[in-house]
């Protein structure tokens, strides 16, 4: 039993340490990491490429805090999560943040240890089916076996749709994403149901993209936002305006190659605040004042980000996730 | 004829016909005659197991040799009927290390070639005793060392560790720390005071109550809720944890027989010899103990061994992981039964030598044939 | 058992003090650390005001499950979705453990026969099986289950009603129509009537020597009965065959892919090791004892019944036990492959509500449950079958 002991003496030891909140900024700074957790690979949004680097919007919102808050965009310890785990990870501070399509919902925000920060990727629920099935509308899947992921939203809503329809759908669920879309393509389902971003990211990656539709019917709100543990609220201004920073950095036209030059002579207040020129909006958050010049100068702004990761790679379009003034609904509150 | 009279009646006892001398005929038709066709239904067996073999081989054959791709690309084995072997060829790095930065694949390398290296010496039986199990608790150690990095060596994340190296990494440091637990718990619930007794006995019938994935649900998503925030253990530490607690409580009951397998002779002749009991239980019983149970503590390694399959279900992504996500590669896409059968095949392979190593040290230990 | 501590040195006393305080030193650790991981607990849960507690069992569920023994929708609870994973594991687990008894005893017997074909197909299939990890196994099963089987539309039909296709089995399903319930108390009458037979059968030649053949008797009797029965109330039991419909078979009773994959795997995976257990059972038995028994003429069916089997049990049921619990454990790996067990629906509910702690603790709970009972029952079988020692 001398093992059961000197866990529980360091067990004591560490619980006189200290049980006060820990600063996750301070926690960041001095272990020198971002802990970041992603998904277990959605092309597009966090996926290791061959070279097991990893990549995708999510990852560069990661890359993006960790410039804000360490100067480099590497300092980032990447954790793969399932979707039972997402949420007790960052509540319980085994990361500093999540950055893994998670959708923003009440119950998550208020009652499970979490908060949300700013949505990165407003998404919709929608259906990819195979063309030969003949199926156009969502509605028409009455009796149909649907392959879903489980501990998601995708589930609950799956099973809301089937409701308000009045339609009966028999669910497939599985504990990965990379399960649900092979079980769909081996004929296991008549339909796959995820976050319609994801469904195109998956049929690319099919034999036959041709011989499969992505309905037009998206059947709920998915935005989609990294989430912090709840009760810091310096760590969770960090994210928050980081990405707003991003956002920002679009609108006002500041892009990674430009970035340097406009910090220097650019004359537009707005730009001058939020790459530090004038004010010290960094010093709100309490980071240095030229926060956003390097995260920028690193990952580029939003438009850049979702370029690099969803437009190039898998053809998608900004759609609801342009600019306010451009027809989306990409609002970034004001930096000053 | 023999009359049995009793009170139920009488009986006459017939005795049956003499058999034959039984034949003692050599070579291959009397073989065939005696294995495979003695009478009716035997032959029948044979025959109808024959056919199923002449239907099923040549089809095995044919995917697994004859009509295979051995070079090429997908397209090229899209275009075959059999087996697509450039997807394994392709994959093999990646199987094997996952994730590793390519740069420094080196490193795991080295320590599995030590590995290689141990077991070849082992099974071959040319190290035994200390250096033996000094070689067996060093080798981890090493492999950690030169993977994770350390004395100056570029540090590699573990987020990055994966493939079948990340497989035997969980087993071997899973087996090499829980046997002396499983010893320190087999100990209290055998020799304990009653309170320790009670202790092991419910930690060891708790593991054993429930499945695997329950423990690594546990230490993997409520572990950190039961420490206080300043305590982070990352995901892959928490899962070995869990992994070691489990294989512990197996370990416990089977050297638990061991104990049981000890002859009080040896007890008494250890204390009439004033040795105190502390070092009779430690120098003269477990000793005898663990060497008496070796073949089933080698079952519980090959177990272990399967058992970290399981680890993909809590995120990790260990050798099946990397299978499957190779199965799901765009430029490799339907080979997803060359993928698994290569997994199953290097599972058997690894698996199946342990059990016969096992099965050699039940021949040449304490209760085999030769001594 | 436990000699050691009773060896005593000089100063007992100063022993029995010294035991006195190591024990309560360790329940001292013991409960201190206890006491640790609650409050970290408590403390973590309030300070960032994760709710606890039961409380969410009776919340709506509002989540789909795919294969259910009873009536669910996703207005139903939390804690009814629970229920319907925890019945889905037992009906599992409950098949198997019969599936693979019987596999696993063909499997032993084959080990040993003396037909080197049967004999060598049976040790590699022990040996493939039992070395490869039984969670490629189920996925080995599931991916050749919905891979070669084709779409409904073209479903193989094996008999009328039967169909075989990637969305599972489909086959009629019985129903009961005018007179069911007459045709039910007569099958009830039925066994009465062929147990009390076959209890008198064992009565008569226990008092009398003679054998009367009870279990023959009893069956017979049964079928006769219940066939006049069915045939008096003119055909009861309707059927409601399975069609194809829009995307799926409706009606008739449907085994899922999933279902038949966990099913299969589990019976295949178990039957190895059953096999095993089978054939030391059969080899414990002395050589001499079947020699002695067939030197004195008896009939190979009763060496067999008789001789070989009583004693083959003795060693045989003991590791079988282990066996069965292993497999309800193993049972949890059907969240692999998208069968929706205990473990899958709490997964869900974790992912969903974020209740970990409670999910875990049910799980828990319900796995010791079922192995408490099935060590028990198997004790029971046990000691009928052991030696009884003077």
């Amino acid at each position: 039993m001398k093992n059961v002991s000197l866990i529980s003496a360091i067990a004591l030891v560490a619980a006189t340490a200290g049980s006060a909140q820990a600063q996750t900024l301070e926690k960041v700074i001095s272990e020198g990491v971002l802990a970041c957790g992603v998904s277990e690979g959605v092309p597009g949004f966090s996926n290791p490429n061959s070279e097991g680097v990893w990549e995708g919007l999510d990852v560069d919102i990661c890359r993006a805090v960790a410039t804000a808050v360490l100067g480099d965009p590497d300092a980032v310890r990447f954790s793969p999560l399932t979707s039972s785990q997402k949420i007790l990870a960052v509540s319980s501070g085994q990361v500093d943040m999540t950055s893994r399509t998670t959708t923003w919902t009440m119950k998550r925000d208020s009652a499970e240890g979490v908060d949300f920060t700013q949505v990165v990727f407003y998404d919709g629920q929608g259906f990819m089916v195979r063309a030969e099935s003949g199926i156009t509308d969502a509605n028409q899947l009455d009796s149909a076996t649907v392959c879903v992921t489980t501990g998601t939203t995708t589930e609950l809503n799956l099973a809301d749709f089937a409701r308000a329809q009045n339609i009966t759908i028999e669910p497939v669920v599985f504990e990965g994403k990379r399960e649900a879309v092979a079980a769909y393509e081996s004929g296991r389902c008549d339909a796959l149901t995820t976050d319609a971003s994801q469904l195109g990211a998956f049929r690319t990656s099919f034999i036959d993209p041709e011989a499969h539709t992505i309905l037009d019917t998206l059947i709920s709100k998915e935005p989609l936002a990294p989430l912090v543990a709840h009760g810091d609220n310096q760590w969770k201004d960090i994210v928050t305006w980081t990405i707003f920073g991003l956002i920002s950095a679009e609108e006002l036209g500041i892009t990674s190659e430009n970035v340097a030059d406009l910090a220097a002579n650019s004359d537009n207040p707005d730009v001058q605040r939020l790459l530090g020129a004038s004010g010290d909006t960094g010093g709100f958050v309490g980071l240095e004042g030229s926060w956003m010049k390097d995260v920028i100068a690193s990952v580029g702004n939003y438009g850049e980000i979702f370029d690099r990761n969803l437009t190039q790679t898998l053809g998608l379009e900004r759609g609801l996730n342009a600019q306010w003034n451009d027809g989306g609904i990409l609002y970034a509150m004001p930096i000053r | 004829m023999t009359q049995i009279t009793s009170e139920i009646g009488t009986k006459t006892f017939e005795p049956l016909a003499a058999r034959g001398a039984p034949t003692q005929h050599i070579g291959p038709l009397n073989w065939l005659r005696k294995n495979l066709f003695k009478g009716w239904l035997n032959s029948l067996t044979s025959l109808v197991l024959i056919g199923v073999l002449l239907w099923v081989l040549p089809v095995m054959i044919n995917w697994l040799f004859l009509d295979a791709v051995f070079r090429g690309n997908g397209e090229v084995c899209r275009q075959s009927a059999g087996a697509c072997w450039p997807f394994i060829y392709e994959k093999i790095p990646v199987l094997m290390v996952g994730v590793y930065p390519q740069e420094l694949i080196w490193r795991p390398a080295v320590a599995g070639v030590a590995l290689l290296a141990l077991v070849y010496l082992t099974f071959s039986d040319r190290i035994r005793g200390f250096v033996l199990i000094g070689a067996w608790l060093a080798l981890p150690l090493f492999a950690l060392v030169m993977i994770g990095g350390a004395f100056g060596m570029t540090e590699v994340n573990q987020s990055l560790w994966g493939g079948l190296m990340l497989s035997i990494l969980l087993a071997l440091v899973g087996v090499i720390v829980s046997i002396p637990l499983g010893v320190m718990l087999a100990l209290g619930r055998f020799y304990g005071s009653p309170l320790v007794k009670a202790l092991c006995i419910g930690f060891i019938e708790l593991i054993r109550g429930v499945p695997l994935i329950t423990i690594l649900f546990m230490v993997s998503v409520m572990m950190p809720l039961f420490l206080p925030p300043e305590m982070i253990i990352n995901n892959l530490m928490r899962i070995q944890i869990g992994m070691i607690f489990f294989s512990a409580a197996y370990m416990a009951e089977v050297i638990r027989g061991g104990l049981q397998a000890i002859p009080k002779g040896q007890t008494e002749a250890s204390l009439a010899l004033g040795v105190s009991p502390n070092h009779t239980i430690l120098f003269v019983i477990v000793p005898q103990a663990l060497r008496h149970v070796l073949p089933p503590l080698i079952g519980r390694c090959i177990a272990l061994f399967k058992d970290t399959s399981l680890v993909i279900i809590v995120g990790l992504l260990d050798f099946l992981g990397m299978i499957k996500g190779a199965a799901l590669d765009p430029d490799w896409l339907g080979f997803q039964t060359e993928a698994y059968f290569f997994a199953a095949f290097v599972y058997w392979l690894i698996c199946y030598s342990l059990s016969r190593y096992g099965r050699a040290l039940e021949n040449r230990g304490p209760n085999g044939a030769k001594r | 058992m436990s000699s050691i501590p009773k060896i005593k040195s000089k100063s007992l006393s100063g022993q029995v003090l010294w035991a006195v305080f190591a024990q309560g030193a360790v329940l001292v650790v013991v409960l201190s650390a206890a006491y640790f991981l609650f409050q970290n607990t408590q403390a973590n849960l309030d300070a960032k005001g994760i709710k606890s507690g039961f409380a969410f069992l009776g919340h709506e569920a509002g989540l789909p499950i795919g294969d259910s023994l009873i009536e669910y929708d996703p207005t139903k609870s939390y804690g009814y979705a629970f229920l319907v994973g925890i019945l889905n594991t037992l009906m599992v687990s409950a098949l198997a453990i019969i599936l693979s008894t019987i596999l696993g005893i063909l499997v032993g017997v084959a080990r040993v026969s003396s037909n080197w074909l049967l004999a060598r197909l049976a040790a590699i299939y022990v040996e493939t099986l039992r070395n490869i990890p039984l969670l490629l196994t189920l996925i080995f099963t599931y991916i050749i289950i919905i891979g070669s089987l084709p779409h409904p539309r073209d479903a193989i039909s094996l008999f009328d009603g039967y169909f075989l296709s990637n969305r599972g089995i489909y086959i009629p399903k019985p129903i009961a129509e005018d007179g069911f319930g007459i045709f039910i108390i007569a099958a009830i009458v039925a066994s009465v009537l062929a147990i009390s037979f076959g209890v008198w059968a064992r009565q008569y030649k226990r008092r009398t020597g003679r054998l009367v053949p009870g279990i023959w008797g009893g069956l017979a009797i049964f079928t006769v009965l219940t066939g006049l029965a069915f045939l008096a109330t003119g055909n009861p039991v309707g059927s409601e065959t399975p069609e194809f419909r829009g995307f799926n078979f409706s009606g008739g009773l449907g085994l899922k892919p999933e279902f038949v994959a966990l099913l299969t795997g589990l019976v295949l995976y178990t039957a190895a090791y059953i096999g095993e257990n089978v054939r030391s059972g059969i080899e414990s038995v002395h050589a001499g004892q079947i020699e002695a028994a067939n030197a004195l003429g008896v009939p190979s069916g009763v060496v067999t019944r008789l001789v070989m089997l009583p004693q083959a049990l003795r060693v045989t049921i003991p590791a079988t036990t282990n066996d069965y619990a292993s497999l309800v454990k193993n049972s949890s790996l059907a969240v692999a492959i998208g069968f929706p067990d205990m473990v899958s629906v709490g997964g869900t509910i974790i992912g969903q509500n974020g209740q970990a702690i409670e999910i875990i603790a049910m799980w828990m709970a319900v796995y010791l449950t079922i192995n408490m009972l099935i060590s028990f029952g198997m004790n029971l079988l046990n000691s009928r079958v052991q030696i009884v020692e003077r």
